[in-house]
Parts: C-alpha cells; sequence; structure tokens
C-alpha cells in the first residue's frame, strides 16, 4: 500500500485498474477514447474543456495529464489559464448563484 | 543569455556524452526493435530527394533548444569553398531535386549566395532555413528580395505566433525581431501564395513536450499572425525537440529528461516510419562528412555505407544501398505525427 495519496506512478498505470473488472475497464476506455476522438469539437478544444473539469474536480493527475495534452495540441499558457479561469467563474458563480436560495430563504423568514 | 556549449567547456558539448547519457536512462527504448515490431527489419533509403547542405555552426543567435550547438563563437565550423565544390559536384551525381542550406545560420556564410546561384542553374529547388533575425543585419539589406528574384524557399523559425514562448525559446527580442523580418518577407512578396516566392513557417514547442499537428493548428497561426500583425505565410510545419545537445541540456537541468523520453518511446507512430527524412535526405556537415541526418550529424554519427566516404569521393550508388544509423534519440522522429525538416510525416 502506498505511504501517501496520489503517487505520480499510478497515471502510467492507469491501465492496470482493468485487472479487477477487465469488461468495465474496456467499456470505459473505449467510451474515454471516443469522447476525446476530433467530432464536432476539436481535440484541442475537448483537451481544454478537460483540463477546466480537472481543475474544478481538483483531480492532479487529470491537471498533469490534459496539461500535456493541451499544450501538445498547440495550446499556449495564455489559453490553458483562461480555460482554468473558466472553470474558476463557474465554480464562484455556482456559489454565488446558491445565494439567491439563500437570499429567498432571508427574505421569507424575515420581516 | 544562452551560450553554446562548446564556449562553456561542458562534458555535453561531446556528443558521446549525449548519446550515453541517452542510452543510459532505465526503460524500454530500443529504436531498432521498435521498427521490427512495426514490420521494419531495417531502416532502408527511400530514392534521395533532399541534398542537405550544413554550412556550419555560426549563428547571430544562440536559442536554448538549438540542436547544432549554433552560436556567434562557433566561427571553428564554416564550410570551406573546396567542400561547396565537392558537395556540388556530388549533388550531381544524385537525384535530389531539392537543396536544403541550413546550418547555423546560413546566410552569413561568406559563399551563401554562390551555393544559391549554383543550386538555381542546376534547377534544384533551393531551401534557406532563416532564424529570421538575421535578415535584419546590415550586411543582409535586400536578402529577402534576393532569394525571391531566385525562388529560394524561406522556411522560418517560429517557435509560436506570440511573444512569450518565442522569447523563452529564442532570447529576449526574438518575437519583435521575428515579426519585423516576416513584414520585410511579406513586403519581398513571400508568403503570398507565389510558389516561387515560398514561406513556410516552422514551430517547434516550447518544452517538453510533442509538437501538435500541424494541420490541426495551421487556421489558427494563419488567422492570428494576420489578425495580431498583418503578417501572412504559407504554410505551417511542425517539428518536435530533439533531445540532443542544448535541448538536452535543458531537459537535465528542468528535471524533464526521463519523462520527455517516455512520451517519445510511448508515442512511437509506426505510420511515420516511412516518411523519416533519415530516408530520402543525405546531409552534410561543414567539413564533408555525409550523414543520414542532420541530427546524427550532431551526433557524430557518421552515416555506414560499405565502405566509408565523404563529399569527397561520393558515390551515389553506395550510397543509396546504405542501412540508415539509429540511436534512442530516433524516437524523436516518430513520436505522435511523426517529425522532420519538412514537418510532420505521418
Amino acid at each position: 500500500m502506498a505511504d501517501h495519496y496520489y503517487a505520480p506512478e499510478h497515471l502510467k498505470g492507469f491501465a492496470t485498474i482493468a485487472e479487477g473488472s477487465p469488461e468495465l475497464a474496456k467499456k470505459f476506455f473505449d467510451y474515454y477514447g471516443a469522447v476525446f476522438a476530433p467530432g464536432a469539437l476539436t481535440e484541442r478544444e475537448k483537451a481544454l474543456i478537460a483540463l477546466a473539469v480537472a481543475h474544478t474536480v481538483q483531480c492532479p493527475y487529470c491537471i498533469d495529464a490534459y496539461t500535456t495534452e493541451s499544450l501538445q495540441k498547440g495550446a499556449d499558457l495564455e489559453q490553458m489559464t483562461e480555460a482554468v479561469h473558466v472553470a474558476c467563474a463557474i465554480r464562484g458563480g455556482a456559489s454565488l448563484v446558491h445565494g439567491m436560495q439563500m437570499k429567498g430563504h432571508a427574505e421569507k423568514a424575515g420581516m | 543569455m544562452t551560450e553554446t556549449l562548446q564556449s562553456r567547456r561542458v562534458p555535453l558539448a561531446h556528443p558521446e556524452r549525449q548519446l550515453a547519457l541517452l542510452d543510459d536512462l532505465p526503460g524500454d527504448a530500443d529504436f531498432e526493435a521498435a521498427l521490427a515490431r512495426a514490420g521494419w527489419s531495417s531502416l532502408t533509403p527511400a530514392p534521395l530527394e533532399i541534398f542537405q547542405i550544413n554550412l556550419g555552426k555560426l549563428c547571430n543567435m544562440t536559442c536554448r533548444h538549438c540542436h547544432v550547438d549554433a552560436g556567434p563563437d562557433r566561427t571553428d565550423a564554416m564550410m570551406s569553398r573546396q567542400t561547396i565544390e565537392a558537395c556540388l559536384s556530388a549533388l550531381d551525381r544524385t537525384t535530389a531535386h531539392t537543396v536544403d542550406l541550413t546550418g547555423g545560420a546560413p546566410e552569413i556564410h561568406p559563399h551563401f549566395k554562390y551555393v544559391v546561384d549554383e543550386a538555381v542553374k542546376r534547377g534544384k529547388h533551393v531551401i534557406d532555413r532563416c532564424n529570421l533575425s538575421v535578415l535584419l543585419m546590415q550586411r543582409n539589406a535586400g536578402l529577402a528580395e534576393w532569394l525571391g528574384e531566385r525562388g529560394v524557399e524561406i522556411v522560418a523559425s517560429l517557435p509560436h505566433y506570440r511573444k512569450r514562448n518565442t522569447d523563452a525559446q529564442r532570447g529576449d527580442g526574438a518575437f519583435d525581431k521575428s515579426i519585423e523580418a516576416l513584414r520585410l518577407l511579406n513586403a519581398a512578396g513571400y508568403g503570398k501564395g507565389d510558389p516561387r516566392r515560398m514561406l513556410s513557417l516552422m514551430m517547434n514547442p516550447a518544452g517538453a513536450f510533442l509538437a501538435p499537428s500541424q494541420g490541426s493548428i495551421e487556421k489558427e497561426w494563419h488567422t492570428a499572425l494576420a489578425r495580431d500583425f498583418g503578417i501572412t505565410f504559407d504554410r505551417l510545419l511542425a517539428l518536435n525537440n530533439m533531445p540532443i545537445s542544448r535541448f538536452l541540456e535543458w531537459l537535465v537541468e528542468s528535471g524533464n529528461l526521463q519523462s520527455y523520453m517516455e512520451r517519445l518511446t510511448s508515442g512511437f507512430n509506426p505510420n511515420a516510419i516511412a516518411g523519416l527524412m533519415c530516408r530520402n535526405t543525405i546531409s552534410i556537415s561543414w567539413d564533408g562528412r555525409l550523414f543520414d541526418c542532420d541530427f546524427n550529424q550532431m551526433l557524430d554519427l557518421d552515416a555506414l555505407p560499405e565502405s566509408p566516404m565523404t563529399v569527397h569521393d561520393f558515390d551515389f550508388e553506395r550510397w543509396q544501398a546504405r542501412r540508415v544509423v539509429t540511436r534512442r534519440h530516433c524516437f524523436g522522429c516518430t513520436a505522435g505525427a511523426g517529425s522532420s525538416c519538412g514537418g510532420a510525416t505521418a
């Protein structure tokens, strides 16, 4: 057992997750590959979305992987930073818009 | 400020130290075995198309990623007129349709214009591998027009269409100079769709990652350079950084060497093999030695025809019968979309 969480080698060994359930792993990785193939969105656009989501779900593996992937799809630091700000804005905005719940409740409860 | 490995007298200035460093990395990175798994029992030449002459290592710039270890101090490595004559004589014995002039900065070689004129006279397509800033040197005033009059294609290095990545790799101020030189080339008729004034941009990643697929970013580059600077060009080429010379030193110092080599080896793309430049190119060094490519040249990995030869006793049949010399760095040309002096190969 690892003596710490988030070991960098986990990312390289991700495919071995199939050992516990090859069928489910195959379904997942096939789906995953299809999701990131070029479609109505380009590979770069998908990589930048993934990078932003990685920051939202705070997954260090995904942040490493999609930083590299975004760079390799031709994105640069400015574009990647803007993508992270999009995640940040939605995350912050999501908190703030819940303030409407607070506000409505407060207005109902108050005089 | 970057200085050449040679001027700093560091161990990595020696090709054998570079090769040993790559060979000693852990992991399964046997290029010949990877070729064999892809069905290539040996890497054999294709018909010769490109006659690449490296005129020398003298350059007005000292970029951090330079695979040549070129710089302003490299007056030690300059092709002589006698070797140039031998190159032209060898050229006449080949099927090559293109003469590719590289360096260093080939334009500052004293016989650059002579080589261009001689190649043009022979009806060859001529490529000038240009760092852009060299065109701003006073001695090169009018050079863009001169090259245009001879139909010379310019392949210009530009890591990115924004300042940050370009200056990070080529030095502070390099981007502004590049833009000024590109405007000068546009003014000379380059980059406007005229096949006799072709302007190709060559990008390479500013870091330890693979080049993007050139097709996927070309439109964006056209749009961005036109929008931000009013610059046009004809095509974009993408090149992976080769883990040798000054880029190798940067990989070591930044702690990226192991992961970069893993990226190159895991990115091995069998579809990139057939188009590898070592198959259709002859690379000649400033001192007349023959190589399968410019990267092997910088590693002192001389080509191995059945019996040794130089450009002075060049024999085309023996050249075409050789096997290409490969080592671990070759994964740099087969990774991702493939990589060569002509861009992607897959």
